[in-house]
């Protein structure tokens, strides 16, 4: 055991602090900052307004996904989001800031495009205009989403101001069984703790299922702490980590890479190291997880009947369930399984990388979206989307009846013209189930890719064990 | 551009207990394509303010004549979760709120509050249930916030005290510009860097 045990987070930190003066939050270094479209327009303002440049246009990133279209290029956006994708263009050429703009054929959601271009790296602190930064976290790194005041204040210092948030061990422990994956995991977090269990944490996933999960498992896991209310998740960084990172064009190279991987390896927690609270779940015991409410908290094993109301003692919490249930038009009591369904989306920041196209594309090869159903497809960079033609994965989507689009966020904010019509309900692998978070009106299941692609086969939501058994569904 | 400041407001509330409120709820994402900060007040909660036609739906609270000129919003648990986005408290500020009082806010939500003049006044739950009790009562309950004294208090309620990060307090107190704050430190993120290289 070390003299002065830390936590991972607590090395980042340490290793971050710039100044400290008394009474006022800690001066924090940032390592990699992402910018996109949405959140930076009145911060890049702020510096015009000042005269001020951006301080390190080389640890600045943008990237255009929100308000992107995913067909029919730029010409299909509206004006107002025309005029914000030509305003970051401009930004970033005045201030020298690379930018994987609409022609880009690595552009991409933000959260993919990191790790995808070995931006990411471990032991960095990376932030972003947006919340599932979190999602950088897979690799030991602090990544967390800031508001737009503060991407003005990174953009000009390349420092932010930060109490220490305090630290949560999230441990799962056991073996997952087939069919169930990394989106099951963490939506079985946010179900255990709710929507508010993290705030004021950072948490760490420890346990032999997260290390057992590759490294776009992590990403999926991460992504989603900022659903438990806290702003960051991180994972140890391990071999499968920097293999993850070997090679990719910004990651360091040659001697260089060796001295960080020698630095990456100092980063995991010290035995001794002691977290503000602990939570546990058991993987082996999990199912299919699907959401039936308006927030990510409220999830249950797809086989399960949705709660009564009456079962919660907490006025408050009762009236949420009772509202969440008539905004979606669930019945208490009653199974999920069979909901008729309108549209299944397969994409953004948390499961639209290559591995999760792989597993859809593999549980849907040979099989048809049902005729109820529009099932859209959205990689989640131009990247994913080359690379996933090559290995024929869009021939699948399409000739089982899906639709295969250009990278983007897409429908899983509905700021580019896909979303769902006024009462619409849809199967997504994305991360919130708002009200309106698809579209004003619209309903959302949040639930894995083969839990997606299980429901789009069957027209209504699905077990995907059952066609992993090899059955019809 | 100057930093926002606040002393202390004395205002009537409006209620909103709904818990866990996010901030798709407060500004819906279509409304995100604006760049600059204008017009949000009136997309504030829009989807539960305006009926499908457009018109004020008359059952949401900020559409009944006790909402006008209230400057306060007394929130259910785990106000502004989700997004990270300012626009947010650029819509609640927008609208006229000033500070919004509840048992529990989502962290970045109460950053970004803060930087924008707007105070998050957490309250333990047995004071927000007093609070909502007195309401009840008095529609045009007067509710004072204080910052210098981080206090909350209404008529027959003593002082309560609120947490708030004191930085933030003293920015707000006197005007403190928080980038102008950080740009103090350019040597010692010079200095940083260079042993870090
Ligand atoms: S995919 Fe969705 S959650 Fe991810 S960055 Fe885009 S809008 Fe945000």
């Amino acid at each position: 055991m070390s003299q002065n045990p830390k936590t991972l987070f607590q090395k980042i930190w340490d290793n971050h602090v710039v100044a400290e003066e008394p009474g006022a939050p800690a001066v924090l270094y940032i390592d990699l900052h992402l910018v996109h479209e949405v959140t930076s327009p009145q911060a890049f303002a702020v510096l015009k307004e000042r005269g001020l440049k951006v301080l390190r246009p080389d640890r600045t990133v943008a990237t255009m996904d929100h308000s992107i279209p995913t067909k029919g290029g730029y010409e299909a956006a509206d004006e107002m989001g025309r005029i914000q994708l030509r305003l970051l263009e401009a930004n970033a050429l005045a201030h020298g800031v690379r930018i994987y703009g609409l022609n880009s054929v690595q552009r991409g959601i933000v959260h993919v495009i990191g790790p995808e271009q070995g931006f990411t790296q471990p032991g960095m602190t990376i932030v972003c205009g947006d919340s599932h930064t979190s999602t950088h976290g897979a690799f030991g790194s602090l990544g967390f989403g800031i508001g737009t005041s503060e991407v003005g204040h990174v953009l000009a210092t390349q420092c932010l101001l930060q109490r220490k948030a305090r630290t949560c061990e999230v441990r799962v422990d056991g073996a997952l069984r087939p069919g169930v994956t990394a989106k099951d995991i963490i939506l079985a977090v946010l179900a255990k703790i709710g929507v508010g269990g993290g705030t004021g944490h950072v948490f760490e996933y420890t346990g032999s299922a997260i290390r057992a999960l590759d490294m776009e498992g992590r990403m999926t896991v991460c992504n989603m702490s900022i659903e438990g209310g806290a702003r960051a998740g991180m994972v140890a960084p391990d071999d499968k980590t920097f293999n993850f990172v070997a090679g990719r064009e910004f990651a360091p190279k040659g001697a260089a890479w060796d001295q960080a991987v020698a630095r990456w390896r100092q980063l995991p927690t010290d035995q001794g190291a002691t977290y503000d609270k602990t939570v546990t779940l058991d993987a082996h015991s999990l199912e299919p997880m699907v959401t039936f409410g308006t927030n990510p908290g409220q999830g249950v094993a797809i086989t399960q009947p949705l709660p009564l109301p009456s079962s919660l003692a907490d006025a408050a919490e009762r009236a949420g369930l009772e509202k969440s249930l008539a905004y979606m038009k669930f019945e208490a009591g009653k199974p999920i399984l069979g909901q008729p369904v309108d549209v299944v989306f397969l994409g953004s920041c948390t499961n639209s990388r290559l591995v999760d196209l792989r597993a859809a594309a593999h549980l849907l090869r040979g099989r048809k979206v049902a005729s109820s159903v529009k099932m859209m497809v959205v990689p989640g960079s131009q990247s994913v989307k080359q690379a996933a033609e090559a290995e024929g994965l869009d021939r699948i989507f399409k000739e089982a009846g899906a639709d295969w689009r250009e990278a983007g966020c897409s429908m899983c904010i509905a700021m580019n013209g896909d979303q769902l019509s006024p009462g619409q309900l849809a199967v997504s692998t994305s991360n919130r189930n708002f009200e309106g978070r698809q579209g004003k009106g619209g309903r959302t299941v949040l639930a894995s890719p083969l839990t997606a692609v299980a429901t789009a086969v069957a027209g209504c939501i699905a077990d995907p064990r059952v066609l992993l058994n090899g059955g019809q569904s | 551009m100057s930093a926002p400041k606040f002393t202390t407001l004395t205002a009537r509330c409006v209620v909103l207990s709904n818990t866990d409120v996010d901030t798709d709820q407060i500004i819906p994402a279509r409304f995100l394509k604006v760049t600059d900060k204008l017009g949000l007040g009136e997309k504030l909660f829009c989807d539960w303010r305006y009926l499908d036609d457009g018109s004020p739906n008359p059952a949401f609270i900020l559409n009944q004549p006790e909402a006008k000129g209230t400057k306060i919003l007394v929130a259910g648990n785990n106000f502004g979760c989700g997004s990270s986005r300012e626009h947010a408290p650029w819509a609640l500020v927008g609208w006229g709120f000033q500070a919004v009082i509840s048992p529990m806010f989502a962290d970045i939500f109460k950053g970004n509050s803060l930087k924008n003049g707007l105070i998050p006044v957490v309250i333990q739950p047995a004071a927000h249930a007093a609070l909502l009790a007195a309401r009840a009562k008095n529609h045009d309950l007067p509710v004072t916030v204080d910052l210098r004294a981080s206090t909350v208090a209404w008529p027959g309620q003593a002082p309560i005290n609120f947490p708030i990060d004191p930085f933030s307090r003293t920015c707000l107190l006197d005007g403190v510009d928080e980038l102008g704050y950080l740009q103090k430190f350019a040597g010692q993120a010079q200095a940083y860097e260079a042993r870090h290289a």
